[in-house]
């Protein structure tokens, strides 16, 4: 792959999107290539917005909510994480590896997850350019 | 209560710094009306002059600007800038107050603040703002996010006002013809209810005392002018320069303690609390702005007592490389004709070194100056021996007179965090005075109408931020304001200097008016500090508040790249996502619920019942509960305070305060068992043993659940016989038990549980209660030996005078680090402490007839099922993660929920006690309105798509969804749809997630917008 991958990050407003706003406040440094679409809860985002996101050219999609048992929302994470099998089947019915989506955790104070995260992720889709 | 009193609703407010802007932001909410009396010429204080704060390097400004526009526009708050207290009469409840407001020489309802008559000023001078380091005009703003946004002349220097027919220039060039070269003073006469001093402090001058070669060696600073220096707004635009030639620092140290702990030199005996922190955070800063600096910090103790501040240090010491170098410097010295520094000092293992460095930074401490001294006479109010506010413990903003109020650096040298506390710990003493309820509060300000933008064609505003040059350093802003321009939609774009200025504020409601722009895009920093301001600004320029956008360009780019190209392409994708989220935006209309006017307040220890007694005192009902089987928590195992209060007798009368006030329904041996609900409208259920469940209603809660001991599992702790916890030994003292009579020889040791793995954090009260114990026993027989092994002696502000008296008393501090933890055996009934000293240089054994272990604080159990019921976070260490660390220390992101006492933090009673009544005004801003606006996020069902599958009713965590049937068919089958309880949906949007077939939208967050995102995001 010539060009940097692409991925869209989706954030819920109260954990892993203050995580993002922290990675800053820390000047911690990540890849460039991610772009986050703010939610209010990880449950919020559909499975057909990661199936358009690749299918629109994304080269990856993240779901990142609160810890688990942390969600703002009592259990929004929890129905995220059930429907992520959903969205795998669905991925692999539309031809997109499963490695192009993930979901993370992590709290509003974990700004070095945060930029784990998204370092695993371009890795990962990094990865598969090259083995595709 | 002064109720019958005719000033009841007015409050003076002194000083315009965060913890006067705290104060009157409470205040005004709860609707009472404030005079802000500032005497320069804009609020905003010392915090304005800062580049960063610590622990989370918060871009200052950008925190601060928010709460200064708040206050600005504020229609309870007036500000009286240039302006002095010259004179107050009259008792609590009824104060007459005379002002004199200097000459501005500008008349402000004319200045438009263009700037003109500054660029033609001929008269140069140092700026005060810069601490000095810059120059500024005769003619000047005090800086560019100042409120009011007003210039000034400064009398002292301009040309024209000394020698009369003189330049003038200013006059020609102002177009709008606001300079008045013959302004004069101005007599104010205010009827006041209650007053707050809130002055602030000065930073020391290390001038006089000379040794430091301040003022003589241009490249000795003090840290406030390296604040500048690191500022975007600084003289050097944050590149840090040496003063004497311009030459890049690659050298830095730092000497602490300069005009703190040091009677000789500086006649400041105390500490001034903040100095360690701000010296760690600006070497932190320094090397982000050069990379590979070298930075040495020269200090006595390290004292990083506060939330997350031990955790900062470790990280300046492994990953930013920042040396500590624990040893006094007594002098610097030149050491060539290029301006570098030559340090002396004799370093741990006891040797004599010598360092040369590029720039010194001397860490100076705060004072209280003549000005504030004068104020205090004044208001007839005493000071301590270092001339603070005197306060007590239990009472820690309460003057010595009534009605009359201290907090912030006045009454003690403090951070911003707990200024901020007392700042709304004053509010809540003072409403708890004049305890004005919400029926006689004025109506809430107005809006303009608002225009119906549902039929008009998408017509954006796109204003880039350059956050100073927190943004413009990294992204080509102008290539993005150009490249915005010509977005589909979008009609007028901008960049500002701080968009969150309240000059920006102006100038965006001026473009919506004018272009009659229906969509605002802010290319700025994260909407979660942000929106609530800008919502606002688009209300008063006639819009709907939700037609707003934020594209994060700060937070997740610039301060996250470093490349140019690379950033600036993101800031333009992220610009592009928001003007396609925002093309489809529409007017939301938040909606009113009436709010339940009871609190209540979980936990009956000396911060929960502090809480529950300034709520009912302002006339509101309380509801206190309890799990054990009496009130006063912790505070019933202290003796005293550390200014000497004793401690039984007051939490008593607390406990019969709380136990008559007719407002208060106390629930002792009490739990909440469940709790649902939002702001203005909890239901929690207390379940008691032996009773019957019952439910209580309540618009907001104070968690005031507390900490608990640690047990230490070393130190031969419950295997020696003699080696006791702080607390015990309290309680063995107290009963004059005979080991502790007898006793000739005691040995404290500190951090015991604290500030290493897994509880990397200090628990604030342990160094002063050693101290405390150790001066009592000394009194009782001076023949006593008593030793405490300490890592760093923490006793911050004026407990350093307990240390100092102790060091007098003969009480002996030795040293010793985490690598090295003393050792205590027991042979043949004689206990024996091996410790290594750092004076010696060589290990000594101590024969201890009692060692007594100071013992961390922790969070208690409890608090992790009561974080569940309400879903409030904990931070790592367990304890209740506030809202923001600086500005909202009391608050939890959740409205309506607020946290006092140990269970945010470990801290003495004092600080408790301010949390515990900030918790308290914080809490009444919501209890004074007859109804709250919620979120105007909220699910919003389609009728055309749905079909009534219910997957959505099922999901919902809040049970706000339910099926109606809204006809029959043709086969008389149901028809059936969702609909939405909006007061009870959250806008969490699980339904949205989960509708197969597109049927239910949050809005602000629709599937369509969402999708549009996507789309701008990959169209490269
Ligand atoms: S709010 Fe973060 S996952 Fe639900």
């Amino acid at each position: 792959m010539d060009r940097e991958p692409i991925i869209i990050a989706f954030c819920c407003n109260w954990c892993s999107y203050a995580a993002a706003d922290l990675a800053g406040n820390s000047r911690l440094k990540y890849p460039p290539n991610v772009r986050i679409i703010r939610v209010m809860c990880s449950g919020m985002v559909h499975p057909e917005l990661v199936v358009e996101s690749l299918s629109q050219g994304a080269d990856g999609v993240m779901i990142m909510g609160c810890h688990i048992g942390e969600c703002h929302y009592i259990d929004g994470n929890q129905k995220a994480l059930a429907r992520s099998d959903m969205i795998t089947e669905l991925l692999e019915d539309f031809g997109f590896e499963e490695q192009r989506f993930g979901i993370f955790w992590l709290s509003s104070a974990e700004p070095e997850r945060f930029v784990e995260a998204v370092s695993d992720m371009t890795e990962r889709v990094k990865k598969l350019a090259q083995a595709g | 209560m002064l109720r019958d009193s005719m000033n009841v609703g007015a409050v003076l407010i002194v000083g315009g710094g965060v913890t006067g802007m705290q104060a009157a932001l409470d205040l005004a909410e709860s609707g009472y009306y404030v005079y802000l009396v500032e005497k320069s010429g804009a609020i905003g204080g010392a915090m304005a002059q800062l580049d960063k704060t610590f622990p989370t390097n918060d871009c200052s400004m950008c925190i601060l600007a928010p709460k200064m526009v708040e206050c600005g526009r504020h229609a309870n708050i007036e500000i009286l800038t240039l302006s002095d207290v010259t004179d107050i009469s009259g008792t609590a409840g009824n104060f007459q107050v005379s002002i004199n407001q200097r000459p501005r020489y500008v008349d402000p309802e004319k200045c438009i603040a263009c700037g003109v008559c500054t660029d033609n000023c001929p008269q140069l001078v140092d700026s005060d703002y810069d601490a000095k380091t810059g120059k500024r005009k005769s003619i000047y703003v005090k800086y560019a996010q100042a409120v009011p946004l007003k210039y000034q002349i400064d009398p002292h220097s301009c040309i024209r006002l000394n020698k009369p027919g003189k330049c003038g220039i200013c006059e020609e060039v102002c177009v709008a013809n606001a300079i008045r070269f013959d302004d004069a003073a101005k007599k104010r006469k205010l009827a006041v209810g209650a007053i707050i001093l809130a002055p602030g402090y000065e930073a020391f001058d290390p001038t006089a005392a000379g040794v430091w070669g301040y003022g003589r060696l241009p490249n000795v600073i003090t840290s406030l002018q390296l604040e500048r220096y690191l500022s975007a707004t600084g003289p050097t635009a944050g590149r840090l320069l040496r003063p004497s030639d311009n030459k890049p620092v690659r050298k830095i140290a730092f000497l602490q303690c300069v005009g703190s702990r040091d009677e000789n030199l500086c006649g400041n005996g105390y500490c001034s609390s903040v100095c360690c922190m701000y010296a760690i955070k600006e070497a932190v800063i320094a090397r982000q702005h050069v990379p590979g600096l070298s930075a040495a910090i020269y200090y006595m103790d390290m004292r990083t007592h506060g939330k997350d501040f031990d955790t900062y240090m470790e990280k300046a010491k492994t990953e930013s490389g920042v040396r500590f170098i624990r040893c006094r410097v007594h002098g610097v010295e030149p050491y060539s004709r290029n301006g570098d520094l030559r340090l002396h000092y004799i370093n741990e293992e006891g040797r004599q070194v010598e360092e040369l460095f590029d720039m010194v930074v001397l860490s100076v401490g705060l004072q209280i100056s003549t000005h504030i001294r004068e104020l205090a006479e004044i208001a007839g109010i005493q000071l301590s021996a270092s001339s603070f506010a005197s306060t007590s413990d239990f009472a820690p903003v309460t003057s010595s007179k009534e009605g009359i109020f201290a907090c912030g650096a006045f009454s003690g040298p403090k951070g911003i965090p707990q200024c901020v506390v007392e700042g709304s710990a004053a509010a809540a003493a003072v409403a708890g005075q004049l305890g004005l309820r919400c029926e006689e509060t004025p109506p809430l300000p107005e809006y303009p109408e608002e225009r119906n933008t549902s039929e008009e064609e998408a017509r954006i505003g796109v204003f880039i931020c350059h956050c100073g040059s927190n943004i413009s350093a990294v992204v080509d802003v102008a290539d993005v304001e150009e490249y915005a321009s010509g977005l589909p939609g979008v009609v007028h774009v901008e960049r500002n200097l701080f968009s969150c200025s309240q000059e920006t504020q102006d100038i965006l409601v001026d473009a919506i008016r004018q272009k009659q722009l229906n969509r605002v895009v802010i290319a700025a920093c994260t909407p979660r500090t942000h929106e609530p301001l800008f919502r606002e600004t688009l209300k008063s320029s006639g819009i709907n508040e939700y037609l707003l956008e934020m594209a994060n360009i700060r937070n997740h780019n610039s301060w996250v790249h470093d490349d140019t190209s690379q950033a600036t392409l993101k800031a333009k994708d992220l610009v592009r996502m928001a003007v396609a989220k925002v093309a489809t935006a529409e007017s939301l209309r938040p909606e009113a619920v009436p709010i339940t006017q009871r609190g209540l307040v979980i936990g009956g220890g000396i911060a929960g019942m502090t809480a529950a007694l300034n709520l009912a005192n302002q006339g509101y009902d309380v509801d206190l509960v309890e799990k054990s089987d009496r009130l006063g928590g912790n505070a019933l195992n202290l003796k005293h305070t550390y200014s000497g209060v004793h401690v039984p007798m007051q939490v008593a009368k607390l406990i019969d305060k709380v136990s008559v006030h007719d407002r208060i329904q106390l629930h002792i041996e009490t739990e909440v068992s469940k709790a649902k609900g939002f702001v203005g409208n909890f239901k929690s259920t207390l379940k008691t043993p032996g009773r019957k469940n019952r439910t209580i209603e309540h618009g907001v809660a104070i968690m005031a659940t507390g900490g608990q001991i640690f047990r230490p599992t070393e130190y031969g702790y419950k295997q020696i016989r003699c080696v006791v916890t702080s607390i015990e030994f309290e309680r063995l003292h107290e009963l004059k038990e005979k080991h502790v009579k007898q006793g000739k020889s005691f040995v404290f040791i500190q951090c015991v549980g604290s500030r290493e793995k897994g509880r990397m954090y200090c628990s604030k009260v342990c160094c002063t209660h050693s101290v405390q114990s150790a001066i009592e026993l000394k009194r009782e027989d001076p023949g006593r030996n008593v030793y405490i092994l300490y890592r760093d002696m923490r006793t911050y502000g004026e407990r350093e005078y307990l240390f100092k008296k102790a060091r007098e008393m003969g009480v002996v501090f030795i040293n010793y680090e985490l690598h090295g933890k003393p050792k205590v055996t027991e042979v043949d009934r004689q206990i024996n402490v091996d410790v290594w000293d750092h004076v010696l240089h060589r290990p000594v054994r101590i024969k201890a007839d009692m060692v007594v272990l100071a013992t961390a604080i922790v969070a208690n159990a409890e608090i992790d099922k009561l974080a569940q019921l309400y879903r409030i976070p904990l931070d790592e260490n367990g304890f209740y993660q506030e809202a923001h660390a600086k500005l909202r220390p009391v608050d939890f992101t959740t409205e309506g929920l607020f946290t006092a006492g140990l269970a945010q933090y470990p801290k003495p009673v004092d600080e408790s006690i301010a949390q515990a009544l900030a918790a308290s005004a914080r809490a009444t801003t919501l209890l004074s309105k007859k109804e709250v606006y919620l979120d105007g996020i909220k699910a919003v069902v389609n009728e055309h798509k749905c079909d009534g599958c219910a997957l959505c009713v099922d999901v919902c965590p809040y049970h706000a969804i339910e099926l109606i049937e809204i006809d029959r068919d043709k086969d008389d089958q149901p028809v059936k749809l969702v609909r939405i309880n909006s007061a009870q949906c959250k806008g969490c949007g699980m339904c949205q997630g989960t509708c197969p077939v597109r049927g239910v939208d949050v809005a602000g967050f629709t599937m369509e917008q969402l999708s549009h995102q996507i789309k701008a995001a990959l169209e490269i």
